[in-house]
């Protein structure tokens, strides 16, 4: 494969043109002077040129369709091409989201059953499918645990708990809702420090605790032991609880997060229910409640608004205001090709279906933990749920970092795990094989990470050098965060790229 | 950690910040195992000259290519000093974390408390065993 691709730009040729616009068929009228231009500083390319340079790019990308993608936290699972296909139907694909709620009950009918299927997974009473993203359904129910307070007439209780294990995005979530966050320490185990939260839920803090948000299993793949003692403690404290679903993947038919006493948590559609992601979206963050914060779901929301006559017949759906909800979140019905996209693959699996996934994400995840111990580092080295983590650091090769072996793994055909995330573990390397792979894809990559760890002591600059195999090599990343320069404009104007 | 630097006439937080006392100015930055452990620094948000902060709230953040973090205040007071130099050379703050690479200098509010300090060989031990 040819690797050094040049921009659009770079093979554009004045006059050349890709495309005959139709005749015009309405009346032409004069644009204003001031709004037109000479130079529009587009590429001049035929349409052979333009498909064969959008190809070799689509080649140079990695995606779960080519390789193995172990991308903790991301539950870079393989997605059904059936779920593609329904979101092709043209019933669903042609819709306009200001169709007349008569016009789409079929739509309606798949994000009323979804909701349904997805709060039944999680021991929830409703569910909402309005946020976008996993951060977004985290807002949301933020918002929801403020508001609950607000109605109670309750003012004071503007703080939230968060372990210093959890996701970037809870502390921002925070922080976007107008509240603040309480930092909560790990234990030498890797759970919660229930000493510490004990000290802040009795402590002066007590009235202002809103709520909590951890992630289960924990970040470090870990199912937090002391889970029912904290929900008990927040909630004595008249605190919420809030679950990070992102890592549902573990837990699916096994463990409903609703009867654990969880008051809201968000799903990610795009994680475990097999939606698409990977470069920026569209996703969902659907978020779930119990009767407490049920009032106070996001608008707008599916529901029966005329039931059926006889048992064959479907009833009226409509889009429905939450009686307090905090509002909406984003325009019209959130991004619906997600949710026939997760009601396929829902329907597919059926529950059954769904608990044999977890198993086997928990299965394929232990099998690559054990298989790897005894050459890495494994700071919290018990059974893992959906992912575990390495401490990337090796005997003998003290000048090796997580980053030289996530780069060397490239140059094995192997997406890099998530690096240095979480932060209470150094040079951390999250690992999550997911469900859908094979043992002899899982047993490569136990193979390529040995391989590495030898080459670490006996070659190490093929690590720091590396990737090797790439079209571009070692990049360096100080100098991308700290010169925001792109190189387009002056190709555009005509020139060349120093 | 060997090559790892703890000056003795600093005070260090276990929260990696540390801390000059001279008069009733304070000088803080990120220690060497902070910034060592952070990697490659690529940009400091200070806060502004005048800005109140009490002991424990956050002033700012140092950003590195694997993570933000955020430096907390050691004694309240009210910035007297930031190290502009760092808006363009946050570099500084990896080869000299001491010196060229302090963050912020405080003028004391009250009585300076800094009994929860730790001295560099205690600081030192408190790393080594992290």
């Amino acid at each position: 494969m040819k690797y050094n691709e040049p921009l659009i730009y770079e093979i554009s040729s004045p006059g050349r043109i890709g495309v005959n616009l139709p005749v015009c068929d309405v009346p032409e009228s004069e644009l204003p002077a001031d709004l037109i231009r000479d130079e529009l500083g587009l590429p001049e390319v035929g349409e052979l040129q333009v498909v064969r340079h959008f190809v070799k790019l689509s080649q140079l990308n990695y995606a779960i369709d080519k390789g193995f993608y172990p991308l903790g936290s991301c539950t870079m699972k393989y997605n059904p091409k059936i779920n593609e296909d329904v979101a092709r139907y043209t019933g669903f694909a042609g819709l306009h989201p200001m169709n007349d709620e008569d016009s789409i009950q079929g739509a309606l009918h798949v994000m009323y059953t979804l909701q349904n299927w997805l709060a039944e997974v999680s021991g929830f009473d409703a569910v909402s499918l309005h946020p976008a993203a996993g951060a977004h359904g985290e807002f949301a129910g933020i918002l929801m645990i403020r508001k609950y307070h607000l109605d109670r007439g309750d003012v004071s209780r503007t703080k939230i708990l968060v372990p210093n294990s959890a996701h970037g995005t809870n502390p921002a979530t925070v922080t976007m809702a107008g509240m603040t966050v309480i930092e909560l320490p790990s234990d030498h185990n890797g759970d919660v420090d229930l000493e510490a939260l004990r000290a802040v839920c009795e402590g002066p803090e007590r009235e202002h605790i809103a709520g909590m948000m951890i992630t289960v299993p924990s970040t470090l793949g870990l199912f937090e032991r002391g889970i029912l003692k904290i929900i008990d403690m927040v909630h004595q404290a008249g605190g919420l609880m809030y679950m990070d679903g992102a890592n549902m993947n573990a837990l699916m038919g096994i463990v409903k997060p609703g009867e654990l006493g969880f008051d809201v948590m968000h799903y990610n559609l795009h994680k475990t229910f097999s939606t698409p992601h990977g470069g920026g979206g569209p996703g969902c963050g659907a978020v779930g409640v119990n009767s407490k914060l049920k009032p106070f779901l996001p608008m707008p929301w599916v529901d029966i608004v005329e039931p059926a006559d006889h048992e064959d017949e479907y009833p009226l759906y409509g889009f429905v205001k939450p009686e307090k909800t905090i509002g909406r979140l984003k325009a019209f019905h959130g991004n619906f090709g997600m949710h026939t996209r997760a009601y396929a693959y829902i329907r597919a699996y059926g529950g059954e279906g769904l608990f044999e996934v977890s198993k086997h994400a928990v299965l394929n995840a232990n099998y690559v933990r054990s298989q790897l111990k005894d050459t890495y580092k494994i700071p919290y080295n018990r059974a893992c749920g959906h992912e575990f983590v390495i401490e990337a650091h090796l005997d003998g090769a003290e000048s090796i970092h997580a980053l030289d072996i996530s780069k060397r793994l490239m140059d094995y055909g192997i997406h890099p795990p998530t690096n240095y995330f979480p932060l209470i573990v150094p040079e951390a390397l999250l690992i999550e094989p997911t469900e859908t792979e094979t043992k002899e894809t899982l047993d490569e990559f136990i193979d390529a990470m040995k391989q590495i760890a030898r080459e670490a002591k006996e070659n190490p600059s093929l690590l720091t050098s590396a990737p090797h195999t790439m079209p571009v090599k070692r990049l360096d990343e100080v100098r991308a965060a700290k010169q925001l320069v792109l190189c387009c404009a002056p190709i555009m104007k005509g020139g060349t790229v120093e | 950690m060997a090559k790892l630097k703890f000056p003795s006439d600093l005070k260090y937080a276990r929260s990696d910040e540390w801390v000059r006392v001279e008069g009733d100015i304070v000088t803080m930055g990120i220690s060497d195992y902070a910034q060592d452990a952070l990697n490659d620094i690529v940009y400091v948000d200070l806060p502004s000259v005048g800005q109140k902060f009490s002991k424990g709230d956050s002033f700012g953040s140092v950003e590195s290519v694997k993570a933000v973090s955020d430096v907390y205040a050691q004694v309240s007071g009210i910035v007297f000093a930031v190290n502009d130099e760092l808006s363009s050379n946050s570099e500084l703050v990896n080869s000299d974390p001491y010196g060229e690479g302090w963050l912020v200098k405080f003028k004391i509010e009250g009585a300076g408390d800094f009994a929860d300090l730790l001295d560099a060989s205690a600081y030192e031990e408190y790393c080594q065993n992290r």
